[in-house]
């Protein structure tokens, strides 16, 4: 037998491909900046914060873990109407992907935040710095520099996981693959490209995070590396 | 029309986690094989086994689990054969595991001293005898807790199988609400079911992760 594959049926609809990985890209954007905000606020909550509000922080962070992203996005988008909550499929994919991606900071900055040791935070303190000032000024941006990595991976995942969006018609590269197919019926062509699409946007993700990490976010400015920076700057007792 | 009570919705879905929890197992347990093959192939001297086993991680890490279970359902009707959803399902979940745990597992072989493989090495071991009776004894140590950990991962990707049209917790959910037009109440039960298959691994995942350290 033969298999008659036709991929140029398929690559003929590149506009709608790029409209379609250009809504991925700027879901993936939006609920980044959401997400990390979170999980900077659940890891404060969790470490620094009285019972009252670390137990719900825990609740949230365990029921967004335990169960599918696929459910929370129909929840969201299905189930929050009946409250009189009623989400465009973008916006319920953004606040889908937000939730999510800020359960699983929460999470790992807690870990990195654990990491800091007792004498930085009792020399902020014997410098009269309040609570809020150590945990953004000393505690933090280290802790924020060693979860980078695997904040990265968790974003990686969060944006493959944004191809469920196409299912509540979110207009994102997987819907436009099925719209493809379903026009030509080049199914597995069509699924092949927009899977290649993903791995490139993937491998293109993590390698703009892992840059944007070590140049930008944790760079010369960042306060863990200006310590290891300062002795080079002049005319220091080191050799 | 039917009247569907709360207890009449929690018991279809619980009906239906049946068989999320047998394509969780069967994915868990085939992806258990075949990450050791890999994971085999990855260990060994040949480089390219090496590399062909390193992309492969990599494409089934870098693309969306739904691709996957796409490209298992079109590719195998693709060849001319009938796909039910079971079969596709199955396949897909099963090579997704296999890749997940492939590397899972060899997170925890390099984490076996160098030293060790050295020795092995000086007593003359083959190559299966160093694995069998020096690295993975060691590795499997460190590698219990992650891999109970990822089987939540693999619950949690079963849901997916939905789209493709087998009938699981998250399908059942969708047919309910079809029939109801409850999408709060029956979504939320959804979580729940997921929630109460999943929190016990991620439990047991993180005791058995804090007994490993506690024992160093």
């Amino acid at each position: 037998m033969t298999v008659d594959l036709d991929f140029l049926a398929v690559l003929a609809q590149w506009p709608q491909l790029a409209r379609g990985a250009a809504l991925t890209v700027g879901l993936t954007v939006a609920s980044t900046l959401g997400g990390l905000a979170i999980g900077v606020g659940g890891a404060w909550a969790r470490h620094d914060a009285p019972a009252w509000l670390r137990w719900p922080v825990v609740a949230y962070v365990e029921a967004m873990r335990n169960t599918p992203f696929i459910v929370q996005l129909f929840f969201l988008f299905f189930g929050l109407p009946s409250l009189g909550i009623r989400l465009s499929p973008v916006a319920a994919s953004i606040l889908a992907m937000t939730v999510n991606l800020g359960a699983y900071a929460t999470e790992i900055f807690r870990g990195a935040l654990l990491a800091t040791p007792r004498g930085q935070v009792e020399a902020a303190a014997s410098l009269a710095l309040s609570r809020a000032q150590i945990f953004f000024h000393v505690v933090l941006p280290p802790a924020l520099k060693q979860a980078w990595p695997a904040t990265t991976s968790q974003i990686v995942i969060v944006m493959l996981g944004s191809a469920v969006c196409g299912q509540i018609s979110a207009a994102e590269l997987s819907y436009y693959a099925n719209l493809i197919q379903s026009r030509n019926f080049r199914a597995f062509e069509a699924t092949i490209v927009a899977t290649v699409i993903y791995l490139a946007l993937a491998v293109a993700l993590r390698q703009a995070l892992m840059v944007a990490g070590t140049r930008w976010l944790f760079g010369h400015s960042g306060v863990a590396s200006g310590r290891a920076a300062a002795p080079a700057s002049g005319s220091g007792p080191h050799p | 029309m039917v009247d569907f009570t709360l207890w009449d919705i929690l018991r279809n879905l619980l009906l239906a986690a049946r068989w999320t929890l047998v394509l969780s197992m069967i994915a868990f347990v085939g992806g258990g094989v075949g990450g050791i093959l890999l994971l085999v192939l990855r260990l060994s001297r040949v480089p390219a086994a090496a590399a062909i086993v390193r992309g492969v991680v990599q494409v089934f890490q870098g693309t969306p689990l739904l691709m996957q279970l796409f490209l298992a359902y079109f590719g195998i009707a693709l060849l001319g054969v009938d796909v039910s959803p079971w079969v596709a399902a199955t396949a897909a979940l099963t090579l997704y595991s296999s890749a997940f745990l492939a590397e899972i597992w060899r997170g925890c072989v390099e984490g076996v001293p160098r030293g060790q493989w050295e020795a092995a090495d000086a007593l003359a071991l083959s190559f299966p005898q160093k694995l069998r009776d020096v690295i993975l004894p060691q590795a499997l140590r460190t590698a219990v807790p992650p891999t109970v950990g990822f089987l939540v991962q693999v619950v949690k990707g079963t849901a997916l199988a939905s789209i493709i049209g087998f009938v699981e917790v998250t399908k059942a959910g969708q047919v309910i609400v079809n029939a109801t037009f409850r999408p709060f109440t029956v979504y939320g039960f959804v979580a729940l079911t997921y929630f109460a298959l999943c929190f016990p691994i991620t439990w047991a995942s993180r005791r058995l992760e804090r007994r490993l350290n506690g024992s160093r």
